[in-house]
């Protein structure tokens, strides 16, 4: 018996209150030293920002674990309101909406074993998700990196996260070439 | 009365539904395998011209990939009451009580055990609670249209809420989106994420609507409507429909990933 797969439809406008959460890019517990800042914007074939798209984060955690662990969207049993992740174990999920001018800002901890974070990108007008990764410039070595290797250089810097400062980096994604600016190289896996 | 050029109609809008249909069959024709999912640039859905890639995706082919893992979640993440959309507030909201339910899978069969299920909707009269939602049908004070749910150790998840009703939008003059509950899953892998919609058999808009037509494969559309489901209606309470789910995408294998 063959299973065929569901298809894709848009996320639509009007997930607001579905899936993004408070806290919700904060995948670093608070305080915890080492973390780093990965922010940027999202921007459409007209260089447009695109105020409602929703970006989901995976990586593994710092030690390489790629299990993952329950409570990113931990609740309160009485009032139903998300509490935020307990701050002990590393769930290395994020999901972040773009503000109105297509931001995000995700704090987190470096990956471990792989020098990316793996993107996921929903919005009104996208049919079906793209993923993406943000490589880290402070730990990537494009000449040894597989995907990276395989690219143009115009391309590969799409996917490179841009250093502004200690432990910030900035990654924009970009849907559509706009004239001006590369397309973000989107990935398929199979 | 003579049409306005300028004014986008529902004719123009079902000629290029038609037109992408046909470009489909013809590729068939010629070989090309069947594609489930909607083409990223659909122009009959206007918001989709200016917002997808024109560049092919590359193909990652690393067994080692991240993607093939993907986050977990657990019984803190959710309530009781999530599952329950007619639960949330004082008050029971208005509308046609249903319930549905269905079994989620990968492409092997394998049910997706554990998993989180989200879905969103308009309530009855068409309207979400969204400030952005600007269609002058009332809110409902008693009904936010969020829930969320794990599967069960089947792959099953079960929701109860309220009938959504069609609503209007700006695509196209006389634009109307059929009734459709947002559902979005997570399998064992980042690369089987799906974000999609259910719909209710034998709406009458579906031919007019781009978003369920952008799904150019008949076969493929088909299984965005849930089927109306006698046995699951419960006496003197709720409708019930039953919609299953097939999450596409690798995820690394059992006994690599061990749960």
């Amino acid at each position: 018996m063959t299973f065929l797969p569901t298809p894709s439809q848009t996320v639509g406008p009007f997930y607001g209150y579905a899936l993004p959460f408070t806290g919700g890019g904060n995948i670093a517990p608070a305080g915890e030293p080492g973390t780093i800042t990965v922010h940027g914007q999202v921007f459409d074939g007209a260089g447009a920002p695109v105020p409602d798209a929703l970006l989901e984060f995976w990586q593994p955690a710092p030690d390489g674990s790629r299990t993952g662990a329950p409570g990113s969207l931990r609740r309160d049993a009485v009032t139903g309101a998300v509490v935020g992740r307990t701050g002990v174990e590393f769930t290395g999920f994020g999901r972040v909406a773009t503000d109105a001018d297509g931001r995000y800002v995700l704090r987190t901890l470096p990956p471990g074993g792989v020098p990316y974070i793996s993107v996921c990108v929903f919005a009104r007008g996208l049919l079906h998700h793209l993923f993406t990764r943000a490589y880290l410039p402070h730990l990537t070595d494009p000449a040894t990196e597989p995907l990276l290797r395989s690219l143009p250089e115009h391309r590969r810097a799409t996917l490179l996260a841009v250093r502004e400062r200690e432990g910030v980096h900035r990654f924009d994604v970009r849907l559509q070439d706009d004239g001006v600016h590369e397309e973000t190289v989107f990935l398929a896996f199979e | 009365m003579t049409a306005n050029p300028l004014v986008l109609t529902q004719d123009v809008i079902s000629a290029e539904i038609d037109q992408a249909r046909r470009a489909y069959a013809e590729e068939l024709k010629e070989g090309a395998e069947p594609r489930p999912h909607p083409a990223r640039g659909y122009r009959p859905y206007r918001s989709s011209v200016a917002r997808h890639p024109r560049q092919p995706l590359v193909v990652v082919g690393d067994p080692d990939a991240v993607e093939l893992s993907g986050p977990v979640f657990g019984v803190t993440d959710i309530t009781d009451l999530d599952s329950d959309l007619t639960r949330q507030h004082l008050g029971e909201p208005l509308g046609e009580r249903m319930q549905v339910t269905g079994r989620v899978a990968d492409r092997d069969g394998r049910p997706v055990r554990g998993q989180l299920v989200e879905i969103w909707q308009a309530n009855s009269a068409g309207r979400y609670a969204h400030q952005r939602d600007q269609h002058p049908a009332p809110l409902d004070p008693h009904f936010t249209g969020v829930g969320r749910c794990l599967t069960d150790d089947q792959g099953r998840y079960t929701f109860t809420t309220i009938k959504p009703g069609p609503y209007p939008w700006r695509n196209h003059l006389n634009a109307w989106r059929p009734a459709h509950i947002h559902f979005s899953l997570f399998g064992t892998a980042f690369t089987q994420r799906l974000v999609t919609q259910m719909y209710f058999p034998g709406d009458p808009l579906f031919e007019y609507d781009p978003i369920l037509q952008s799904v150019t494969d008949e076969a493929a559309r088909s299984r965005l409507v849930a089927t109306y489901d006698h046995s699951l209606s419960s006496p003197e309470w709720a409708l019930g429909y039953r919609w299953d789910i097939v999450l596409d995408g690798p995820a690394a294998t059992w006994i690599e990933e061990g749960r």
